[in-house]
């Protein structure tokens, strides 16, 4: 079956080039059916590529390790779910969801417009099936999924025990949509600056393709910090890896353009400002996905150095070029059909959001790439930490939240200053009192840029509630619908705009938890024995006992054996909770003959930490089981001495599945020799507030951008309804 | 037996492909580009953003944000502008009338 997919592989490039064809010359002879034609090869790219897809994920549940892929990221024992989502891992795997992702989506867009935008059509097409011939060429003569080894190994080398986390599973293809979702808008803008059609018509089209694309990206990096917090054993959720930012830096930018294209579609303003965003939004996605591959930076998110950094410089070197070609050739028909009324108005503050919003993406740009900067600029590579983009970004970060309560309290057009402050009162009343509120509580020499954060939050959810509740009244007056009928009614009219308050909400809220968790966080790493204890923050945690299991891994995640501890967290004696941290050991990827104990346990140990969640503050443990030393391969291996004397006892005449089972009784025993005679643990404990706020935050962000998405009922449907109620008030009329 | 399910996969593939996207080859479909319709949408568009501002202008209004006086006078200019809107689709009916579905 590798064959058919390789075969897939080159069809679907061969469409590629075919589509791009026929759509650009019906394109320029004016023949729809040959822009029909390219557009069907939109849907053939989506058929091939799932068909492509799906002998993949067939060879990865069937454990086929004659396929490359297979067996580099999978294994036997990898759990199921883990294998079915395994392909991500992989560059090859990754690529091919890329581009099938892509496929669809570019479908669905070629599909809505089908009778629509006709002109630009071709074009977008053209562009949408250029991205997938340069992603499939990467398949076909750079890194094929398909690629195989005869005779294939017996075992794989096991999926990265640090991806087997459920936000895992969903967070690649949720990034993944993000930044394909955000290549529709891309190519509609490439289709209206070569027709020079740039009216608003093609953004109202696409408008809901980059929201939705604003709306995965959100939720991938979402799932990317939870995985962060619960994985990786440092204890955080954001460490301003060159990864993360690159998933930043083009939500960032849609953000901006979310927010600006409302000033286009109402007023015919900012039209350069616009296309510029949405080619840069794209660009950056592929500057993104180039950082993940290249392995330019370091990253632990990265696949590694690859040969796919040429062309993906490449590329990103045609879309930037591309782009300030089409901008500035078309600049006499982007010139906006009116000026700001009033510096005092919605569009201002939108404006103003724009600029800090850009603002920030140039802060994560610079930083993320300084060290390629500082390389060819001085020739040695220097990094910037944290505290530097925390310095930049934290004000920024506050002006924003200020004008995500500012801009929904104002005007269109033009605002008095009679109604601002009018319509300012209760949102600065709530600021105000959340400044007293948050200094009785916490010490203010230490806390002035986050008081001022919460205050800004406060001052956001008033504002945002005062809308709901003046918009609920005035439906409120203007029908006879009951409360709730009435509050549902309301957004269900305006999607759009209360899906965009309750997004406001949302960053309000999450950023309470960034800030809160971040600057009041307490947290230990030390060596205890069972018995000991250390207080962290108002907490103190005992080491109460130590625990181990073979096999039967809690966490589902097939770990061979995994050590641990149980916790006992008291506050002023009082009991809270317990916390049962751990690590997993997995086997290598080989079992060496004469070392089969420890080949089984050799392969990556990973953390399991120990939490216990509430909306007031997060325990967090995690362990690393000491009494190891390191061995050759650098595994570090508890009980080391014990190992080697299982490995002993184990002949290697003995049958392959008969030297497993012993080793697996043998690691039983040194399991329940360490529970009996713990060594000291190094533990990382931490206790840290309203980190919860920051995944709630992430949901309600998440249901406002569903609410703004779902599409509005049809106008015919509402046409009929509205008939048949005519028609039934009628005959009621007449009984 | 899996290169037969394979190599009909392979055909399958192919056989679609040919399929979907000969139609200009054998003459099927419409070969000429409507002209005037994309007109039509850009003002149908624009009648839309319109109408969305006319109603966002009366949500300001009733939540607070509009004094009377700039209600109105905003009201007045935006209605007038959808005027000028309709009058367009009316003038490329009457110069080129939509053909019947």
């Amino acid at each position: 079956m590798a064959f058919a997919g390789r075969v897939a592989l080159v069809l679907a490039l061969a469409v590629c080039a075919y589509g791009i064809t026929a759509a650009l010359y019906g394109g320029r002879k004016g023949r729809r059916d040959w822009v029909d034609s390219g557009r069907r090869s939109v849907y053939c790219l989506a058929a091939i590529l799932t068909v492509a897809m799906v002998i993949l994920e067939i060879a990865f549940i069937r454990n086929d390790f004659s396929y490359n892929t297979v067996a580099n990221t999978s294994s036997t024992t990898t759990p199921l779910l883990y294998r079915a989502a395994a392909m991500w891992s992989s560059q090859e795997g990754s690529l091919l969801l890329w581009v099938w992702l892509l496929s669809v989506w570019a479908s669905v867009a070629t599909f809505i417009t089908r009778n629509r935008l006709r002109d630009i059509v071709p074009y977008a097409t053209s562009v949408l099936l250029g991205f997938g011939a340069f992603f499939t060429t990467l398949l076909v003569f750079f890194d094929s999924p398909f690629a195989q080894t005869h005779p294939a190994p017996v075992q794989g080398a096991g999926l990265d025990p640090l991806l087997r986390n459920p936000s895992m599973l969903i967070h690649p293809p949720m990034l993944y949509s993000g930044y394909t979702f955000f290549t529709i808008p891309f190519a509609f803008a490439v289709g209206a600056l070569v027709v020079r059609r740039v009216d608003a018509d093609w953004i109202r089209v696409t408008r809901r393709f980059a929201l939705a694309s604003w709306l995965f990206l959100g939720i991938g990096i979402v799932l990317g910090a939870r995985w962060s917090y619960y994985e990786l054993g440092w204890g955080g959720y954001w460490g301003w890896d060159p990864v993360e930012n690159a998933a930043l830096m083009p939500w960032l930018i849609s953000t901006a353009f979310l927010h600006s294209v409302m000033i286009q579609e109402k007023r015919g303003m900012l039209k350069i400002w616009n296309a510029s965003l949405v080619l840069a939004a794209s660009t950056l996605a592929i500057v993104g996905t180039f950082l993940v591959r290249s392995g330019v930076l370091n990253s632990i998110h990265a696949f590694g150095a690859s040969t796919l950094g040429i062309p993906f410089v490449a590329l990103i070197a045609a879309m930037t070029g591309g782009s300030i070609y089409l901008v500035v050739s078309r600049r006499e028909v982007l010139r906006s059909e009116h000026a700001l009324d009033s510096l005092f108005s919605r569009e201002a503050a939108f404006l103003l959001n724009n600029v800090v919003l850009v603002g920030l993406c140039f802060v994560v740009f610079w930083g993320t790439f300084f060290p390629l900067i500082s390389k060819a600029v001085t020739g040695t590579s220097a990094a910037v930490g944290p505290p530097w983009f925390d310095r930049y970004t934290v004000p920024l970060a506050l002006i924003l939240v200020l004008l995500s309560g500012i801009g929904p309290a104002i005007a269109w057009r033009r605002a008095t200053l009679a109604n601002a402050r009018r319509n300012f009162r209760l949102p600065l009343a709530a600021a105000a009192l959340m400044v007293v509120a948050a200094y009785t509580v916490v010490p203010i020499s230490s806390s002035i840029g986050v008081v001022a954060l919460f205050s800004a939050a406060a001052f956001v959810c008033a504002s945002v509630s005062q809308e709901f509740w003046r918009g609920w009244r005035a439906r409120r007056a203007t029908s006879n619908d009951s409360p709730p009928v009435a509050l549902a009614s309301m957004v269900r009219r305006n999607r759009r705009r209360y899906g965009g308050y309750i997004v406001h909400i949302g960053i309000a809220v999450l950023f309470v938890g960034v800030a809160a968790s971040s600057t009041f966080q307490h947290e230990q790493t030390l060596s205890l024995r069972v018995g000991q204890s250390t207080r962290v923050g108002a907490y103190t945690m005992k080491y109460m006992r130590a625990t181990g299991s073979v096999v039967t891994d809690p966490n589902h995640t097939g770990a061979t054996m995994t050590l641990g501890a149980v916790l006992r967290v008291t506050r002023g004696g009082h009991y809270v909770g317990t916390l049962r941290p751990g690590a997993g050991y997995y086997p290598a990827a080989q079992i060496v003959p004469g070392l089969v104990v420890a080949s089984l346990i050799s392969g990556d140990a990973v953390d399991q930490i120990g939490l216990q969640s509430s909306w007031r503050r997060d325990l967090w443990a995690a362990i690393k089981p000491l009494g190891a030393t390191l061995p050759a391969n650098g595994t570090q291996l508890p009980e080391e001495r014990l190992v080697n004397l299982a490995d002993g006892t184990i002949s290697p005449k003995l049958p392959a599945t008969q030297q497993l089972q012993t080793a697996f009784v043998e690691l039983g025993l040194i399991v329940a020799h360490y529970v009996k005679f713990p060594p000291a643990a190094s533990f990382t404990l931490i206790a840290s507030p309203l980190v919860m706020w920051i995944w709630i935050g992430g949901l309600i962000v998440f249901l406002g951008g569903l609410t703004a998405i779902w599409p509005a009922p049809s106008a015919l449907r509402s046409r009929l309804r509205a008939r048949y109620l005519a028609r039934v008030a009628q005959e009621l009329g007449r009984a | 037996m899996t290169a037969l399910i394979a190599a009909l996969l392979i055909g399958a593939l192919l056989g679609f492909v040919l399929w979907a996207l000969s139609a200009p080859f054998r003459g099927r479909g419409s070969a000429v580009q409507p002209g005037d319709s994309d007109v039509r949408r850009a003002l149908e568009s624009a009648k839309g953003s319109k109408y969305s501002e006319i109603r966002d202008n009366e949500t300001d209004y009733r939540t607070g944000k509009l004094s009377d006086e700039d209600y109105r006078a905003l009201d007045r200019q935006l209605r007038a502008e959808a005027v000028e809107i309709l009058r367009a689709i009316d003038e490329l009916d009457t110069s080129n009338p939509a053909p019947s579905d």
